[in-house]
């Protein structure tokens, strides 16, 4: 008995890598997969750039465990990637030719310490609140992956938000940093959700295909429900003066999002956008003689009888 | 501080804490400094668990001679009894390989004579691996291609100088660590450089590259004096 991919989605089942799918499926889904793999590298470099300065051997351990984490999340979404028939090589092509994106949170730079701790709060948190319902997308291998993910990074934004609330309880001029940083990362990070439901363009199609199960607004409002409260215990302002609990709606009000700064940033005109193209390239170019000889090693050792390339 | 009395390995020796916990802590910084510019996403991986079982075995050094924060960030270059292979540059994916080979051939044979000490009885399992890493990638790069086995032998010339120093406080451990690195660079088609020698780093005396290091290292902490992280 062959069972169609609409029954499938009907029955809330998931989409498995022989089963088959609509071609804009597939392709819908490698365009996120990857624009979410491709977040997970890019987003190493903001924070990457404090490991080798972070302030105690404790919080380098735990930063240096962190840009790990995210380097192998975002071996599992190439993995999940190439479950639809794309190599990793031809995504990170993609990427380095600007044909495909990552998420234009990590065009913003990391002045201080205290952004290593923004970034694990608030862009760690809004990842979750975006992620967790992926864990029930349709798509088997990408759902798999998520699960894998998201328990990780609940763990990063746990340690995110410890390491601002030492800050905020600390000397003067670490509960500045810890501030500062909470300004400039807050905004972004509702931006992370994407444009609203009215002008987002692809939300409608990934609802029916149950590969997203939330709009971008629900997703946002839920998250800045989930922070406001977390503010209070740090003991730092959200900069947002309109941010207030409406008893009605039983959420929390906030102000209105620059919509212009998002799609100038998106459009690659953000304050770090050039910076982190160039160190992505160049990273990758510097590597080509190591993946060229390893390659040529692996074949002559295969030459050799199957003498395992180790 | 004081120094804690340490049992002795089959050299005779106690294990200088100190001076390892320095080079851990050393080598562990250089290869952090490889985040997001590894030649590979597994390699991006694999540096980066290299990075932090380094680190740990440093604190665990570190902590019998005091404070760990304070031994690694308020000493100057000349307090650090690291020896001179940590500190050297990362320089291409050669120069780290070949660093990585020489220190964990020397510290695996180190780990393995102290049975009697917590940190290198289980640290030298790790180093294991390290050792397996850095062997395996010698052979991919001496046997890969033409651009690569040059790139090695280039390396070799510029880290062979800092080997000598590696066994001043032992001397026992040459044979095998010549062993096991004279066979992987002969089985990697890599030549064993004739070069003179450099020492001084564990009498406090290093190269300049060391106080850049600590000068990006040490930066923040030193900036709030007394703050808590």
């Amino acid at each position: 008995m062959v069972t169609t991919f609409e029954e499938l989605i009907a029955r809330d089942e998931r989409i498995e890598p022989r089963d088959e799918m609509p071609e804009g499926y597939r392709k819908t889904l490698i365009r996120q997969i990857a624009q979410h793999a491709h977040s997970e590298i890019i987003g190493m470099q903001p924070e990457g750039s404090w490991i080798t300065r972070a302030p105690s051997l404790k919080r380098k351990a735990i930063l240096l465990a962190k840009v790990q984490d995210e380097a192998g999340h975002g071996l599992y979404l190439y993995g999940a990637a190439e479950t639809l028939g794309v190599s990793r090589e031809e995504l990170l092509d993609a990427l380095h030719e600007g044909r495909q994106r990552y998420s234009s949170i990590f065009n913003y730079p990391t002045p201080t310490w205290a952004d290593v701790g923004a970034i694990g709060w608030l862009v760690d948190g809004a990842a979750i609140v975006n992620q967790v319902p992926l864990c029930r997308c349709s798509y088997g291998p990408y759902a798999r992956a998520m699960v894998r993910i998201c328990k990780e990074e609940s763990f990063h934004q746990r340690q995110g938000f410890e390491l601002l609330y030492t800050l905020a309880h600390g000397t003067p001029e670490q509960r500045r940093m810890a501030q500062e940083a909470v300004d400039r990362w807050y905004w972004p990070s509702l931006m992370m959700f994407g444009p609203p439901d009215a002008e987002s363009t692809h939300s409608a199609r990934s609802m029916a295909w149950k590969i997203k199960r939330h709009s971008n607004d629900e997703l946002r409002q839920r998250f800045v429900d989930m922070i406001v409260p977390q503010a209070e215990v740090l003991g730092l302002t959200l900069p947002d003066p309109d941010l207030r609990w409406n008893p009605e709606r039983g959420h929390y009000d906030y102000g209105p999002i620059d919509w212009e700064e998002f799609k100038r940033v998106l459009a690659g005109d953000g304050p770090c956008n050039a910076e982190r193209m160039a160190h992505r390239r160049k990273a990758h170019e510097d590597g080509a003689w190591v993946r060229e000889a390893a390659e040529a090693y692996a074949s002559k050792a295969a030459g050799k009888g199957g003498r395992a390339a180790a | 501080m004081t120094e804690p009395v340490e049992g002795t390995g089959k050299h005779g020796n106690p294990l200088n804490s100190l001076a390892i916990g320095d080079d851990c802590l050393v080598l562990s910084h250089r290869l952090a400094e490889w985040i997001t510019w590894a030649p590979t996403l597994e390699e991006e991986v694999a540096l980066a668990n290299l990075s932090l079982d380094l680190l740990g075995q440093a604190r665990a050094l570190l902590s019998r001679h005091g404070d760990e924060d304070e031994l690694a960030y308020l000493r100057d270059p000349g307090e650090f009894r690291n020896c001179l292979l940590v500190e050297q540059p990362n320089g291409d994916f050669a120069h780290t390989v070949v660093r990585h080979l020489l220190y964990t051939a020397f510290l695996f044979e180190l780990y393995g004579g102290h049975p009697e000490d917590e940190v290198a009885a289980k640290g030298v399992k790790e180093i294991a691996y390290h050792r397996d890493y850095a062997r395996v990638w010698t052979l991919r790069l001496g046997l890969g291609t033409e651009e690569s086995h040059r790139r090695m032998t280039a390396a070799l010339a510029d880290l062979w100088p800092y080997t000598g120093e590696l066994f001043e406080d032992d001397p026992g451990l040459r044979a095998p660590w010549d062993a096991f690195v004279g066979g992987t660079l002969r089985e990697a088609s890599l030549a064993v450089p004739e070069t003179g020698q450099r020492t001084g780093g564990r009498r406090g005396e290093h190269t300049e590259h060391l106080a850049a290091l600590l000068a990006e290292m040490q930066s923040l902490h030193r900036e709030h004096p007394g703050a808590r992280w």
